[in-house]
């Protein structure tokens, strides 16, 4: 009785199954996230599939943030390019040359009908993807800005009260002292370098980072991160870092590792690192704004965002858009951008979420969850904190990796490092406008 | 007098070398072909328009002092990664070579590593040598010495050699083995009873009839360390700290596939394959006269 049955379920499922999906229509989203995030990403999108029967999102991981964009540009040439592809915010100015290659997001909500109000959004989140004039070329999809986090049992162990004053670099620097003498083996440790210590700080100053106001106004812009503000502020860590107060990890989030094992101090991280440290740190933790020096430029300005957002790419067919604007349109809808800010410690890309988020008791259940988005959204953004529109921009962040080393290891002085990094970098964009014209 | 096979027409030679010739035109003269033609434009990373610059993206690269000096880093690297391969597999051929018992077991143990892929290699390595939790490093911890490959040159350098090299021992202890078995043990015993111990058997008997198969592993080994160790050093340094263990072909990989700038990644595919097609011919005119066949 059983194998019949059998038989017949699998010719009913054959003969089903194409006209199920001849109904539906199939939207590829290629995206960076694997472990938690990647869960999250796929039960996204498996609510958005079973709440509506006209499409079919596939997500698929194509590794990480570099990766993903040089399989979608791979893919792009040969044909094969995805609906939505996911590209981190280093890449912003390569998509936004491609003019043809991409379907800015404006356009497709508008062709799709779907609801879409761009005022909905946090103005700092949307500054980054958002022409001059004002239009969204790629949907904000995870956006971070970096914090300090305690390890407030370390505090103790050297003697130093965990609830002192760490607004200020000035404070932080006398903290680092007391750390130390304290026996404090690992006073102070960062992940993404150059986007806090320099991309951050500039904005979180309000001081150029890129002439051009940080290549918003144009294809011709040069770097500024040699100025007054930045090297003194490099020169601190520098000597924090002969001190042995500053210990460098690497150039990307390696100082996780450090932190969440209980091993460091203080840690400057992305507000996006609150999900690894809640699930692994073994003692009592507290986050902070990020520290400013104090009467320099008009700080605490604020700060820039890192993360990813969304981009539509061309050559697809008009119904297919219509499922991608859907598809937008469902992701930044304030539940679901409430539950992955959350989930996630992003942070919610609409003002409505994140009211959302603080109606219901989060903020006060996980307290300095909230700080990010005050630290974001305190100030008007100015054009120094917009945010940072490079081309070559990883290639140029691999420049700055290579001279903040130089200083780590007491090779150069900051201000020479920093010059240097301007020149490398500069002849980078110099090929990137020539290449773009 | 030279034995030399002549064919009567052209058809059967011509489609016998002709397999050959169609893998080398597919798999080599074809992208080849393509990289120097790259090389000569700066394009957009979505071939949507490219510039013919002409000469211009080598004229960027060799003014760039930077460029310049990753001649020197691989030069420094692909010596050590030859030295550190060839050396150690001779030693444990001819060790493997002197075993009556158990050699084949011996034998097997040492190819395992040579199955390993170079970016698995590159994450053991760094594994065992990771500052924090590195079981290596943690012994050198214990012994005074402050183990910071992120931060010291000269350390990360060390480390890629010893990745890079490591898979490598295998694959050349498979050929000296090889060669070992094919030295005539007679001559061997003819020394022996004129009174040579093993090591000046070794050094004037044993290793210049090796000489043909250590010429080709140095040639092997060479091209190696020039192309196939890129991702030992994308997995442990990324080229760091500064620019320490960036070597061509890694400053290839990262110009061409993380920075999107395929017309310097072409040019510099070029500039390599111009140093390695002279490295060959170097070593076949100066070096292969020592050979003995």
């Amino acid at each position: 009785m059983r194998k019949p049955t059998f038989v017949a379920l699998l010719a009913a499922g054959t003969t089903l199954s194409p006209l199920a999906a001849y109904a539906e229509t199939e939207v590829q989203f290629w995206h960076a996230f694997t472990g938690r995030l990647g869960e999250l990403v796929k039960a996204q999108v498996e609510e958005f599939n079973s709440s509506q029967s006209d499409y079919v999102v596939v997500e698929s991981h194509k590794g990480n943030y570099s990766e993903t964009l040089n399989a979608g540009i791979a893919a792009f040439r040969a044909g094969e390019q995805p609906h939505i592809l996911m590209v981190f915010e280093v890449g912003t100015a390569t998509m936004m040359s491609a003019e043809g290659a991409t379907k800015p997001v404006y356009e497709v909500m508008a062709e799709s009908g779907a609801t879409f109000d761009p005022d909905a959004y946090i103005g700092s989140v949307k500054g980054y993807y958002t022409t001059t004039d004002g239009e969204m070329l790629s949907l904000p999809f995870n956006s971070s800005t970096p914090v300090l986090w305690v390890n407030r049992d370390a505090f103790e162990a050297a003697g130093v009260d965990p609830d002192t004053d760490l607004s200020t670099w000035q404070k932080v620097g006398e903290t680092l002292d007391a750390l130390k003498a304290g026996g404090e083996e690992c006073p102070l440790v960062t992940a993404w370098q150059s986007w806090i210590h320099l991309e951050n700080f500039s904005a979180y100053h309000d001081v150029p980072f890129a002439s051009q106001d940080n290549g918003f106004a144009g294809l011709d812009t040069e770097l500024m991160l040699n100025g007054p503000a930045q090297v003194a502020h490099l020169t601190a860590m520098g000597e924090w870092a002969q001190d042995g107060k500053f210990v460098y990890t690497g150039r990307r989030n390696e100082g996780g590792a450090n932190f969440r094992s209980g091993e460091c101090a203080l840690f400057t991280e992305s507000s996006a690192g609150y999900a690894g440290i809640k699930a692994e740190a073994q003692f009592d933790f507290d986050v902070r704004p990020l520290p400013y020096w104090e009467g320099v430029g008009n700080s605490p300005q604020n700060t820039i965002i890192g993360g990813a957002s969304l981009w539509v790419l061309e050559g697809h067919e008009a119904a297919e858009y219509k499922g991608v604007g859907e598809f937008l349109a469902f992701l930044s809808s304030s539940d679901v951008q409430a539950q992955w800010h959350q989930d996630t410690g992003y942070l919610p890309i609409t003002a409505e979420a994140g009211e959302a988020t603080r109606a219901a008791g989060f903020y006060e259940e996980n307290p300095g969850t909230d700080i990010a988005v005050i630290q974001m959204t305190a100030k008007e953004p100015t054009a120094n904190s917009k945010g940072l529109r490079l081309g070559s921009f990883d290639q140029i962040r691999g420049i700055i990796d290579e001279e903040l080393e130089a200083i780590w290891a007491g090779d150069k002085s900051a201000q020479e490092a920093m010059d240097s990094a301007k020149s490398r970098g500069d002849a980078l964009l110099r090929r990137f406008e020539s290449a773009n014209k | 007098m030279e034995k030399r096979v002549t064919f009567r027409g052209w058809l059967l030679p011509l489609l016998l070398i002709a397999p050959q010739v169609f893998i080398s035109a597919v798999f080599f003269f074809y992208p080849a072909g393509q990289a120097i033609w790259q090389s000569l434009f700066i394009p957009d990373p979505f071939g949507l328009s490219s510039q013919f610059v002409g000469l211009g993206n080598f004229e960027f690269l060799l003014g760039d002092p930077f460029y310049r000096a990753s001649f020197l880093t691989t030069a420094i690297f692909s010596i050590l990664v030859t030295l550190c391969s060839m050396i150690p597999a001779l030693f444990l051929a001819v060790i493997a070579d002197r075993l009556i018992k158990g050699s084949g077991v011996y034998r097997t143990l040492l190819i395992w590593p040579y199955a390993v892929a170079p970016a698995v290699a590159g994450v053991l390595w760094l594994f065992m040598f990771n500052t924090r939790v590195g079981v290596i490093s943690w012994y050198l911890g214990t012994l005074g010495y402050d183990w910071n490959h992120v931060l010291n040159g000269g350390e990360a350098m060390g480390l890629v050699v010893v990745a890079s090299a490591w898979g490598r021992i295998s694959y050349n202890f498979l050929f000296f083995f090889a060669a070992l078995q094919a030295v005539p043990r007679s001559v061997i015993e003819a020394a022996a009873i004129d009174g040579a111990r093993f090591w000046r058997r070794f050094f004037t008997i044993v290793l210049p009839l090796l000489s043909p198969t250590t010429f080709f592993l140095l040639v092997v080994n060479v091209v190696y360390a020039f192309f196939e160790t890129f991702g030992v050093i994308h997995t442990i340094t990324a080229g760091g700290p500064q620019q320490s263990t960036t070597i061509l072909v890694y400053k290839v990989f990262s110009d061409g596939f993380v920075g999107q700038d395929l017309g310097s990644s072409s040019a510099q595919s070029v500039i390599l394959l111009v140093v390695v097609g002279l490295l060959t011919i170097i070593q076949f005119k100066f070096i292969e006269k020592r050979v003995h066949y």
